[in-house]
């Protein structure tokens, strides 16, 4: 009776939601539970519903999602640690119809990459920057990011981060928002479905916005988790994050239309 | 017969990038050759022909944007002097192992580190034996004029585009200083992008239904796929030794003693030459024009008719070492050059002759 | 009264076993699998059908993209 239901409701017409066809079949590199893939799969959710997949070129970085380009299809260049947004540069200037957006982690952006990342923003590329930010240096086994907390354990800091010695962690995406070039940016998160379905919007507001040639930098931040860096497992790396990450990375737009957010 | 000028050779860089239909140039001031990049500001280039201009934050940037616009098919090129080429030395690794085709104009000055702004050649190691990490070349053109400056550019993309390998005009400060004639190419087109997507089909130009997604990446994580990526540049750089090899005789039929000397050095032996004939020596030059590949067979095939030979280059000897694996020890081959900045005397070229090989 | 009901299938080859989806599903239809996959993943299965909704949750927060959802009114 129930198998009989069952086959009643999943045929293609009662179709809701489906992995999209911009994502390949390439199994992700990411661990069990990483935002990576959730990141992913939502900016080629709104490529492909805007048609754009022709249109695109994105620039995958160093870092865990150093192989972004076997899991997005589309076009795609890997970039050097921390260069994502001078390869932009190139290609949007000399491409300028084209929708160009980089994919980054901290390390990436925010330590060795903040000169490329600071400039572009600085020169209103009108370029999309995605900063996944989960605090830590993911693909090298967990050590110290700009962006790890105070105290936060890492391999590098393994009785937590010292600020004394090592530095305050980094707000790079409010030090972004102070600068004129960039015209949108925002914080969010992909850990539940409603985080999700805002991440995506701001997703697609960012490419609505290049599209138009609205000139301006955009910038979103997802801060994720790193359950193998932060050594818990998926569901309670979430909780963590929330609990610790969000307090010092608040969600929610930073600057809107140009402006900041009050 | 193109138009004439008198320009210097910076300049002379810039304009060719412009008339050879370049779609972008990338660049950071850096003394002596910010001539280009002002240059070419003074030349309103995205008028003249929609070229893309821009001044990057730092020559690592101006590395990875040409790798950017390289990768999505456009000629770009980009210029520094020997610090700046130090700091794009990353980007040029990864260029080289994406196999992408852009042109680098390193206007040599003396270094080590911060060194001085005076011309030098010391940079020929970092030139032709790649420069980077990993199992890499550069094709690299010498120019030894302001003529050549210009002439190169277009040449340099030819050969880019040809192997999809980096091209390297390796200059120095006074090439890049001095003014003379010369005499400018015409007008090339820019490419449409309609063209380049037919000739760049390699590209990142936006992946439509009808082929599979490009990817531009030197990485290669599976050491076998990465063996096979090292086989297919290896491949590649024979056929350049193969058939590209460029270079000047000059008074080489009844040579007995052969100067090797590349740029400007090779300017200043061709005077030596002169004083050492008056004086009954037997003397020519051999100008390598492509560093990389060195002529090779080319001075071997001299080497029956030679006494000796001498190596002239601002330096402490480094192309003297690709003389010497092409000599071996059939006949001496010495080095004679000044350092730091300190550009050769045509008399203490001839004398370092008379001393290191004739007297020797 | 028309009735809503949802469905999903799993890729479980694909699934690694992080039991986001789990936590995300508002009518715990979901559950870890006593069984693994050729990877040695404990896979998400439905283990309770009829609670399904087809509100997509699991499938839009799974970072891997295994989950397929359909829904269907139903006439009581």
């Amino acid at each position: 009776m129930r198998d009989e239901m069952l086959k009643d409701i999943i045929s293609e017409e009662n179709l809701v939601y489906k992995k999209t066809d911009l994502m390949t079949d390439n199994v992700l590199s990411y661990c069990p539970g990483c935002g990576h893939g959730t990141a992913h799969r939502i900016i080629m959710e709104v490529v492909d519903e805007m048609g754009l997949q022709e249109e695109t070129i994105g620039i995958a970085p160093v870092g865990c999602s150093v192989l972004a380009y076997e899991f997005m299809n589309i076009d795609m260049q890997q970039a050097a640690h921390g260069r994502a947004p001078a390869l932009a540069t190139g290609i949007k200037k000399t491409w300028p119809e084209k929708f160009v957006f980089t994919y980054q982690g901290d390390g990436d952006l925010a330590a060795i990459g903040t000169a490329e990342t600071l400039h572009a923003c600085n020169r209103g590329e009108n370029i999309l920057i995605v900063f996944i930010n989960n605090g830590i240096y993911g693909m090298t086994g967990g050590q110290m990011a700009p962006t790890t907390l105070s105290g936060m354990k890492t391999s590098t800091t393994p009785f937590g981060r010292d600020t004394a010695l090592m530095g305050n962690p980094l707000k790079i995406t409010e030090l972004v928002a102070e600068l004129p070039g960039t015209q949108f940016v925002t914080r969010q998160a992909v850990h539940t479905p409603a985080a999700v379905r805002k991440a995506k919007k701001a997703i697609k507001k960012s490419i609505e916005l290049q599209r138009s040639g609205n000139s301006g930098t955009t910038f979103v931040e997802i801060v994720s988790n790193c359950n193998s860096g932060w050594k818990l497992p998926p569901v309670q790396a979430n909780k963590w994050m929330v609990e610790n990450m969000f307090p010092f990375y608040p969600l929610g737009d930073i600057k809107v239309n140009g402006e900041l957010v009050k | 017969m193109g138009e004439l000028k008198l320009m210097k050779g910076n300049e002379a860089i810039a304009e060719a990038a412009i008339r050879a239909g370049v779609d972008a140039y990338f660049g950071y001031p850096i003394t002596p050759q910010s001539e280009v990049i002002e240059y070419l500001s003074s030349q309103k280039p995205e008028e003249r022909t929609g070229m893309v201009l821009l001044q990057a934050e730092s020559e690592v940037a101006s590395i990875n944007m040409v790798y950017g616009a390289a990768g999505s098919g456009k000629k770009v090129m980009t210029t520094s002097s020997s610090p700046g080429i130090s700091l794009m030395q990353e980007g040029l690794s990864y260029i080289a192992g994406a196999e992408l085709p852009c042109v680098v104009a390193n206007v040599v000055r003396g270094g080590p580190g911060l060194g001085t702004i005076q011309p030098s050649q010391a940079d020929y190691f970092q030139a032709t034996k790649g420069g980077g990490h990993g199992d890499y070349k550069l094709i690299v053109l010498a120019p030894a004029s302001v003529q050549e400056m210009a002439d190169f550019i277009p040449l340099a993309f030819d050969l880019a585009f040809k192997y999809r390998n980096p091209a390297l005009i390796l200059s120095d400060g006074m090439i890049g200083q001095m003014m003379e004639k010369v005499e400018l190419f015409d007008q090339v087109p820019r490419r449409t992008e309609e063209e380049i997507k037919k000739t760049c089909p390699w590209a990142t130009t936006g992946k439509p239904k009808t082929r599979e997604r490009n990817i531009i990446t030197s990485l290669y994580l599976d050491p076998g796929t990465q063996e096979q990526h090292n086989y297919k540049l290896q491949k590649k750089y024979r056929k350049m030794e193969e058939d590209e090899i460029r270079y000047e005789k000059i008074e080489c039929d009844d040579a007995e003693y052969l100067f090797v000397a590349y740029g400007s050095s090779a300017r200043i032996a061709q005077k030596a030459i002169q004083l050492g004939r008056k004086k009954g020596m037997k003397i020519g030059l051999l100008r390598p024009i492509t560093l990389y590949p060195f002529p090779v067979p080319q001075i071997r095939e001299m080497i029956p008719r030679l006494k000796g030979i001498l190596s002239v280059e601002m330096s402490a000897g480094q192309m003297i070492e690709d003389v010497r694996l092409a000599v071996g020890d059939k006949i001496p081959a010495e080095h004679f050059g000044r350092l730091g900045g300190i550009i050769h005397s045509p008399t203490e070229i001839l004398e370092a002759l008379e001393q290191k090989i004739i007297g020797g | 009264m028309a009735k809503v009901k949802g469905a999903v299938i799993v890729d479980t080859e694909r699934c690694k076993g992080c039991e986001v989806c789990i936590d995300a599903c508002p009518t715990d239809v979901l559950a870890m699998s006593k069984e693994v996959n050729s990877k040695g993943y404990h896979y998400s299965f439905m283990a309770n059908p009829d609670a399904c909704i087809g509100c997509a949750n699991c499938a839009i927060v799974c970072p891997d993209g295994v989950i397929t959802v359909y829904k269907k009114k139903l006439d009581q």
